[in-house]
């Protein structure tokens, strides 16, 4: 039973870091800023979502759990929020400058 | 399993240092505000990984209240780092 | 080496990296992203080295308040301009570099001379921790051994409230701090500042609840209360009330009032000021955070919303 835990939590973070991996990169290598935040916002919050699923196994209670639950989907919220909120500030800052 | 972690946390640290590298660079205020972004969720997985490794369940809440506030910084940044683009629903009076 | 060496190191690098570039950095704005970021990475540390309350005080104040007052003093700076007009001169400098070094200097000797092992009272503190009934010896040592100093250090704050308030003008005096915001009411913002709210009332309630027997407290709590105000604050769905209001002033002194009142009734009844009998200990020290947590949340939301601007009659 701790075999199948210990898989799915390697499985579950090796995918979480991989979409960190190509946040970053979007993040330095896409050309203008709006693809950018595309590339951040989509890839970060699975990362950050897969970590979390990864880390559910290795929780040590049901609260834990619930926690690290509500942290990813703060961060889902955060994620959508934010991309709106610096997409429309990036798109008037071009129009105007 | 404590040594993938650990692997996993360095890789996600290394991950935030290379978003570092896009707050040096820029080249916009909206570019530095997203790796900040970037560098807060990178943060908030790095710590619920460092809290699993080191045993610190503690960490949890750290990263709980980190995630609340994972959105101060960039509602900082469009309500007064644009005073002069009335961005359509943020934007602000001032009262004189 | 193992690979946690490996971390640590990496870890203190970035962190020493990044923070000599936020003092290097020219741009105003850049570097205030980068202490933001700065913040953020130091929690990390913290929490390595077990330091969980202090972690979760860096995340609440860095993560929240911090960040939104640093970028808006970022943002006025760079909207005034005169900064940049008055270069200071070769002496000016020199004499910060050399007044920057020497402080180095004693801070880096002060840690060298550190006697080994260095004193501590951290046994006693834990060796004292059923005094109280509560098992976080960081809460113990703030409520009940330090207890004065986490007095005083309200007073403080009382203070820094009346010292923001005293740059109101005349005729705004009484009225509402800062600018009236206003936002689309579907909006983006809006939806935000109706959704977050009570997660962070409920968050920030639990914070201080968990702190009698793991890291949090009143002062974690109170910041992540703060936050969620001014969220409502910024969104346009609040105003900031009137400073002459008395429902206000009462909460910004119930916290360091009440802290007062069973310090003195120690002295009258019991063995000195601020001593609690051990059977009350845990009703007590709860009973005061219940009032700290409301004036802190009032007092920093305050302190972020700055001097009153605006006559309280329209």
């Amino acid at each position: 039973m701790s075999l199948v835990r210990d898989m799915i939590t390697i499985a579950a973070v090796s995918a979480g870091a991989f979409f960190f991996l190509a946040g970053t990169v979007g993040l330095l290598r896409f050309p203008d800023t709006l693809t950018r935040l595309h590339a951040l916002t989509k890839a970060d919050n699975l990362g950050l979502g897969l970590v979390v699923l990864g880390l559910l196994p290795q929780a040590g209670g049901l609260r834990d759990g619930l926690k690290l639950v509500s942290i990813w989907l703060l961060g889902l919220l955060a994620g959508a929020t934010v991309s709106q909120l610096i997409a429309r500030a990036a798109r008037h800052g071009e129009s105007t400058r | 399993m404590t040594e993938f972690l650990t692997a996993a946390v360095g890789f996600v640290l290394a991950m935030l240092a290379l978003g570092l590298v896009s707050i040096l660079r820029g080249p916009g205020d909206a570019d530095r505000m997203m790796a900040t972004q970037l560098i807060g969720t990178g943060g908030i997985a790095a710590l619920l990984l460092l809290g699993t490794v080191a045993d610190v369940p503690a960490a949890i809440d750290v990263a709980l209240t980190l995630a609340l506030l994972a959105t101060f910084a960039s509602i900082a940044f469009v309500k007064k780092g644009l005073p002069r683009f009335e961005a359509d629903g943020t934007a602000s009076t001032e009262g004189e | 080496m193992s690979i946690a060496t490996v971390f640590e190191i990496v870890l203190a690098a970035v962190v020493l990296g990044l923070g000599i570039w936020t003092i290097v950095v020219r741009e105003t704005f850049s570097a205030t992203v980068g202490f933001v970021a700065y913040g953020l990475l130091v929690a990390l540390i913290w929490v390595r080295l077990d330091a969980v309350d202090v972690a979760l005080t860096e995340a609440a104040i860095g993560g929240g308040l911090g960040g939104v007052l640093l970028l808006g003093a970022a943002a006025r700076l760079r909207d005034a301009d005169v900064m940049a007009a008055e270069t200071p001169g070769k002496v000016v400098r020199a004499s910060a570099a050399a007044l920057s070094v020497l402080t180095t200097a004693a801070l880096a000797g002060a840690v060298l001379l550190l006697p080994d092992p260095a004193p501590t009272l951290a046994p006693a503190a834990v060796a004292n921790a059923w005094a109280t009934g509560l098992s976080n010896s960081v809460t113990n040592v703030l409520m009940a051994f330090r207890a004065m100093d986490t007095m005083l250090e309200k007073v403080v704050l009382l203070l820094a409230i009346i010292g923001v308030w005293s740059l109101a003008p005349d005729s705004a005096w009484g009225g509402r701090p800062g600018p009236r915001h206003q936002a689309d009411p579907d909006g983006v913002l809006a939806f935000l500042a109706r959704l977050l709210p009570p997660v962070g009332i409920v968050v920030g309630i639990y914070i201080l609840w968990t702190g009698a027997d793991h890291p949090g407290g009143a002062f974690q709590g109170g910041a992540i209360l703060a936050s969620m105000w001014l969220l409502t604050i910024i969104a346009g769905l609040a105003d900031t009330p009137p400073v002459s209001r008395r429902w206000l002033r009462f909460i910004l002194v119930a916290g360091p009032c009440l802290f007062l009142v069973v310090g003195l009734v120690g002295l009258l009844f019991g063995a000195a000021f601020l001593s609690y009998p051990p059977a009350l200990a845990k009703p007590l020290i709860l009973g005061i955070e219940v009032a700290m947590i409301l004036t802190i949340a009032a007092t920093l939301g305050l302190l972020l919303a700055g001097a009153p601007e605006r006559s309280a009659k329209p």
